[in-house]
């Protein structure tokens, strides 16, 4: 039965390597030199051994005192047709002072396997099947990575190859890097926007989907700014470019993607370490089982030591020790994860910050552009004495120089195009509003602490949203309301944020009182801290990240303007909306590149679901690791069972971490 | 000054080998290793050539990995 098994797994190893030789010939296939090698030896290999043991050993017995050693130089043969680069590799470690590696491991294993073969006469079978099966399974390893590596890599190949530039009439391919900023560059139906620009002829819609994960298409027309990666799908686009190849979005994403996983997460540091200690801990233990078990039965019971029974059992507790499994999946998670992740808009800096980012408990948001679409309309002009459009002018010019959005807001209700040299002695206090003379007026624009540091009475107002009350020459000219609006999928998100696991979420504001409790409510929210200055914001994050408990980590989510210093502070920091604006790419450590607030909840889900499959990946190859070493050192399992312990845990290792991928529909 | 080298590593345990052998030679300042997307990102100390330090860098990882490559 047992040989009728082992004969069956052969052959089937025979038919898998002849069909991959084949499946190699395609180009598509991917294989590499290195591998179609190894495959060539392995069908060798295979069936050299089938031919052996259909042969027999008394083949061999016929042929008098010389057949046991003709037998062995054949099977020699083919042990080192399969396994000469190990003993070479492990020969080499042992050289360069690196002798604890798997090399090692299988060198030892079927080299003592070999000799007590030899010392016996007996099965050779085992010795070369071992080496066999452990090179089919690196093979699949090699390869196995090699092409899921691939796949996500080629997912994320935002990359544009060529930008169209017109010249002499014609339109010309070039490389992206070598056009220069400013250049005219024509994007086709169809292609990629290769490099960042304003469009200076021609409508299309873009679709956004490689860098947002939004399926939703975007119009473009004449005037817009355009980022590159993103797909023109309708019409023909001219670009004047704004940035170089190297400096435009679609470059900075894939540094950023690429550059992640070099940052190590702790589970891929504890799996270093773990490998570090495990490899010596693992032979100094097969070493012992080799040797105190039979002193133990000779000196200490009376009986036969029984030296080939545990030196067997210690070399298949070398076999069945290595710890590919779990050295190969994990970072191949993280990378599956943030391939991800990438995909659906989600960029995270490096492999350390999903795992922090799958911790979180108390999620930290700014109001304005986060949850609020921070586009400010002025919704009503109150206790005016001058017009309304002369007091929104005065507003407009005052805070022409700020890029706060309720300076942009006041600009826009002006209309027109402003003129900045009717304003000097611009003062900008810092939460409080504006001081600036306005053709020769003074004019002051902000809250209601700005009214009370210049000690001028004001009337408070009704309504909910940001009131600008307005002095002109000292004196009291009425208030401008402005209302922000909430986005329409913040609840949404506050709410699927809860179902995940967030425990905690707060607003932070620098908004009044009044309208910060209403959005809090209206949306669900546990706190809400409002009027504070960028300077409190941090503050407050800070004794927030003091009250929780140290496992539990804090995000904050800011649109990246101003808060910059409180995405540093948090345990993460997230930025919205992030296309294009550098400073909130260098400041965060997670970028949406959308700025739907439902994005936050899904990045928490896509890390809570990369970081499950890591530790599932732990768990699993260390308990059917210990669970096989157990079993050999008691003597239940022999080599074969070790080695496909081994490889199969491996291969359902890799195909678990490849789920990471997908999370569309998280 | 950085550069960046494609390289031909199988195994993740090998490439954090490779990384710490970069990080040894002579003449590197700080190197990272990263299996997914097999590069070699390599920062050289003030004054050192390059193409020197790099054939210092490929033998020392030859010597931990045997079977890795770096495209140089």
């Amino acid at each position: 039965m047992q040989e009728l098994l082992e004969s069956g797994l052969l052959v089937v190893v025979t038919i898998l390597s002849v069909v991959l030789l084949l499946m190699g010939q395609k180009k598509s296939s991917g294989m590499t030199r290195k591998q179609k090698v190894m495959l060539w030896r392995i069908l060798i290999a295979t069936v050299l051994l089938l031919g052996l043991q259909t042969l027999g050993a008394e083949a061999f017995d016929q042929l008098g005192a010389a057949g046991r050693w003709i037998r062995l130089a054949v099977h020699l043969i083919d042990y080192l047709i399969i396994g000469y680069d190990i003993l070479k590799k492990a020969f080499k470690g042992i050289c360069n002072r690196q002798v604890f590696d798997e090399n090692f491991l299988m060198a030892v294993a079927t080299l003592g396997a070999l000799a007590l073969a030899v010392y016996e006469n007996g099965e050779y079978l085992e010795v070369i099947a071992v080496m066999l099966f452990y090179q089919v399974g690196e093979w699949f390893q090699s390869y196995a990575v090699g092409r899921s590596r691939r796949n996500i890599s080629d997912l994320m190949d935002i990359r544009p190859d060529y930008a169209n530039v017109e010249r002499d009439g014609k339109l010309e391919k070039v490389d992206p890097d070598e056009v220069d900023m400013g250049s005219i560059i024509i994007v086709q139906p169809g292609e990629k926007v290769p490099i960042d620009g304003v469009i200076v002829e021609g409508t299309s819609t873009l679709n956004t989907a490689a860098l947002t994960g939004e399926s939703l298409p975007r119009d473009a027309k004449t005037g817009d700014e355009v980022i590159s990666g993103c797909i023109n799908m309708t019409g023909v686009l001219k670009i004047q470019t704004s940035k170089e190849f190297g400096e435009s979005t679609v470059s900075k994403i894939l540094d950023l993607v690429e550059n992640a996983s070099s940052r190590k997460s702790k589970s891929e540091d504890f799996i270093s370490r773990f490998a570090r200690i495990y490899t010596p801990a693992v032979c100094y233990a097969a070493l012992a089982l080799a040797i105190l078990p039979p002193l133990v039965q000779m000196v200490g019971m009376g009986l036969a030591p029984a030296w080939e029974t545990w030196i067997y059992r210690a070399l298949t507790f070398l076999v069945a020790s290595c710890p590919c499994a779990l050295v190969i999946s994990i970072p191949l998670s993280f990378f599956a994860g943030i391939g991800g992740a990438s995909r659906a808009g989600v960029l995270v800096k490096g492999s350390n910050y999903l795992e922090t980012l799958s911790q979180v408990k108390t999620l930290v948001f700014d109001k304005t552009g986060t949850l609020t679409q921070g586009v400010f309309e002025v919704n009503g002009i109150h206790h005016s004495d001058l017009s309304d459009e002369k007091l929104v002018e005065y507003a407009a010019l005052a805070e022409s120089a700020s890029s706060h959005p309720i300076s942009k807001s006041l600009q826009r209700a002006y209309g027109k195009e402003i003129d900045r040299s009717r304003v000097t002695e611009i003062q900008e206090i810092s939460g409080n509003g504006v001081i600036a003379k306005v053709d020769s007026v003074e004019v002051a624009a902000g809250n209601d602490k700005l009214m009370d540091r210049l000690g001028i009475a004001y009337i408070s107002c009704h309504s909910v949203g940001t009131i600008i009350h307005m002095a002109i020459n000292g004196k009291y000219a009425g208030h401008i309301v402005i209302a922000d609006i909430v986005k329409p999928h913040s609840k949404e998100a506050i709410r699927q944020l809860k179902a995940a696991g967030v425990r905690k979420t707060v607003m932070l504001t620098g908004d009044a009182k009044k309208v910060a409790n209403q959005v809090a409510a209206s949306l669900g929210l546990d706190e809400v801290y409002s009027e504070l200055l960028p300077a409190d914001k941090v503050e407050k994050v800070e004794a927030l990240l003091q009250a929780k408990p140290e496992r539990e980590k804090l995000a904050f989510v800011g649109d990246g303007i101003n808060d910059a210093p409180v995405l540093r502070r948090a345990d993460i920091g997230i930025a919205m909306g992030a296309m294009g604006s550098d400073a909130a790419i260098e400041a965060a450590d997670v970028v949406l590149m959308d700025d739907d607030p439902l994005q936050i909840s899904k990045a928490i889900k896509i890390s809570r679901k990369c970081l499950g499959i890591v530790y599932q990946n732990i768990v699993f190859s260390i308990a059917v690791k210990l669970a096989c070493l157990i079993l050999v050192a008691f003597g239940v399992a022999n080599m074969w069972l070790a080695v496909f312990a081994d490889v199969g845990v491996m291969i359902l290792a890799i195909l678990n971490a490849i789920r990471a991928l997908r999370v569309q529909n998280l | 000054m950085k550069k960046t080298y494609k390289i031909e590593v199988d195994c993740a345990n090998c490439a954090n080998l490779m990384e710490e052998a970069a990080r040894k030679t002579a003449g590197v300042a700080a190197a990272t290793v990263n299996f997914m997307t097999q590069k070699m990102i390599v920062e050289f100390a003030e004054g050192q050539d390059a193409v020197q330090v790099m054939d210092g860098v490929r033998k020392a990882c030859k010597k931990v990995e045997p079977d890795c490559e770096i495209f140089l």
